[in-house]
């Protein structure tokens, strides 16, 4: 690297202002947060006082925000299982020889395309909870096909009901996670599979023991992509059920906190949901920045 | 792509090739059959809303009754069920009349939040990989980590910042914010696209002495364009397509289309279903347009969210 101010002062300064902006933006409000969720202040008045750790020990004492959090633990869990599922099946499906190949990608990516709001418009009409006679949506599909004894309340269940909402969230986001194990697929470099070939190994043989362990990192970033989506889930639940408390989650509380003015009590559910985030985003970045400086 | 036209090898039976090939044969174009007909039952299981929202859109209130649901409309949609009542096509002027202005003001939002961030980020890609300094991989992760935060974290003292400085609850404060929290990602994307293309003639510039912004406007931005591509479409979905920031920061008489659909579709009981489906169809359009026609470089925006 070129030393001197000549050299690297023209590249900073471009920098600049990004570094300041996101600085404030990202990091000045971070620490804003925090500052905020150590106070008492539970309204709009601005007086308010230091109380420590107060507002993080009686949340996590909170039967509500446990509720949200079981909530969030339940659609996470379904959420993750689900698109792993399909976008493998879908990937593997694809994977070779599959004519109208682009046909297939395009109509399982395309949800993606779409904004949970837009599809919490359909979903909430499929997820409808009436049964029998007054059944439509999903209900009534099971009812016209004989299976009535699988309609069900949906999110109205009372311990599965985020799995319902999960559904959606898995039409929507499957196909993500088939184009990135589909580039995992493709990835696996084509002498490796002639080798095995050569090898005698029959097809299931070649993907399970060459072709599958490679899929190992493209999982593993597949599930801290879902997960960390998972987490700020929103927009899906304000679009089909509104800030209810069947099925809130943290995100969901947070907003309803905000909303009227318990500006201590918001920072303090958003901070843990920021813990809870990093436990995926600082591996992630670890990961990259070391990779980085091995390809250097 | 190039894997696709392999021969298929599970035809070939794992010991004596060359013999008893009919079998295996058989049994490839069954498994291959089976494969194709999985293939289309997904398909037609991922269209299943569509094909919801489409019906249901052109059928008028009184035909949305719950056991003729999932039918297809029984009239035509510029007809009425009893005489100048509401038709299928009411619908859609419906949803027409309540997200038009919404429509326009996310078009407002939604290019110039696209074009700025896009821009931004290419200079700062540009000086990150081939115009680097001292420390440059740490400036990196550090504009990095904004794009892996929940927004929430930071949603509190923003929202107090947007009420102290009495800023408006319109796109001008969403514009802002889609900008700043685009930067991240779009400077990313336009890192990993520099390092991706060579650059001989831009350090062969370097070498003559050319300074950083005429090397940069001369020879980097004419290159440039397929990152543009993908960082466009990208904050311009995404910006479309934006919720949780137009929850907290907007209201329905500045905000942009999700806010509008959210509040039309909130609204609507049974009844009225089709309104709201005809205006997530109206909402959903222009990003769908932009998935079809430039679908390619869609996956490469959200290739780049993932890990290379």
């Amino acid at each position: 690297m070129r030393k001197g101010v000549r050299n690297w002062g023209p590249p900073l300064l471009l920098v600049s202002p990004t570094i300041i902006i996101l600085g404030i933006f990202v990091y000045g409000l971070i620490a804003a947060n925090i500052q905020v969720s150590t106070t008492n202040r539970h309204s709009l008045s601005p007086e308010s006082e230091f109380v420590g750790l107060e507002n993080y020990m009686a949340l996590l004492s909170e039967d509500r925000f446990l509720h949200s959090l079981f909530n969030l633990v339940m659609f996470t869990v379904v959420f993750i299982a689900g698109t792993m599922l399909f976008g493998f099946i879908w990937a593997w499906m694809l994977d070779k020889g599959v004519s109208a190949e682009g046909i297939f990608r395009s109509v399982y990516l395309f949800p993606m395309a779409i904004s949970f709001v837009a599809s919490g418009v359909v979903w909430r009409w499929l997820l409808n909870s009436a049964e029998g006679d007054r059944a439509s949506g999903l209900n009534r599909i099971f009812e016209s096909l004989g299976l009535g004894f699988l309609q069900n309340a949906w999110w109205n269940e009372p311990i599965w009901g985020m799995a319902a909402i999960a559904m959606p969230a898995i039409w929507q986001l499957s196909g993500y996670v088939m184009a990135l194990f589909l580039a995992g697929f493709r990835g696996v470099p084509q002498e490796l599979r002639e080798a095995a070939r050569m090898d005698g190994a029959s097809e299931w043989k070649l993907y399970r023991y060459v072709v599958f362990p490679q899929l190992s990192p493209i999982a593993l970033s597949a599930l801290i992509i879902v997960s960390h989506m998972s987490l700020k889930v929103f927009d899906l639940i304000m679009s089909i059920t509104g800030s209810i408390y069947q099925t809130e989650v943290p995100a969901t509380y947070m907003w309803v906190t905000l909303t009227s003015n318990d500006y201590a009590k918001s920072a303090t559910i958003a901070t843990i949901l920021l813990l809870l985030a990093s436990l995926f985003i600082i591996p992630y970045l670890i990961q990259t920045w070391r990779s980085e400086k091995a390809n250097r | 792509m190039t894997v696709t036209e392999q021969a298929p090898p599970a035809a070939r039976p794992r010991s004596d090739p060359g013999l008893r090939t009919p079998k295996p044969v058989r049994r490839f174009t069954m498994g291959r059959t089976l494969k194709y007909v999985l293939l289309v039952i997904f398909v037609f299981v991922v269209l299943i809303p569509v094909y919801v929202l489409i019906v249901t859109s052109f059928k008028p209130p009184a035909d949305v009754t719950a056991s003729t649901s999932w039918g297809l409309p029984v009239r035509w949609p510029w007809e009425s069920v009893a005489p100048g009542g509401p038709t299928g096509f009411d619908n859609w002027t419906g949803a027409w009349t309540a997200l038009a202005p919404a429509l326009g003001r996310t078009f407002l939002l939604a290019i110039p939040a696209a074009l700025i961030s896009s821009f931004i980020g290419a200079m700062n890609g540009f000086v990150l990989s081939r115009w680097r300094f001292p420390h440059a991989d740490i400036v990196f992760t550090f504009i990095l980590f904004g794009m892996f935060i929940p927004y929430q974290a930071i949603m509190t003292p923003l929202v107090q910042m947007k009420t102290t400085l009495g800023l408006p609850s319109d796109i001008s404060t969403l514009l802002m914010v889609h900008i700043i929290y685009g930067l991240p990602i779009c400077t990313l994307i336009f890192r990993n696209y520099y390092v991706s293309i060579p650059m001989e003639l831009m350090e062969a510039s370097r070498m003559d002495g050319a300074g950083m912004l005429r090397t940069f406007a001369s020879i980097v931005l004419p290159l440039s364009l397929p990152g543009f591509v993908v960082t466009i479409i990208w904050q311009f979905t995404n910006a479309w397509n934006d919720f949780l920031f137009a929850m907290f920061l907007s209201d329905t008489s500045g905000g942009p289309v999700s806010l509008a659909l959210n509040n039309l579709a909130q609204g609507a009981q049974l009844a009225n279903y089709g309104t709201a489906m005809a205006g997530a169809l109206i909402a959903s359009l222009p990003t769908l347009l932009v998935y079809i026609i430039l679908g390619k470089y869609f996956i490469g925006g959200l290739m780049s969210g993932s890990v290379k």
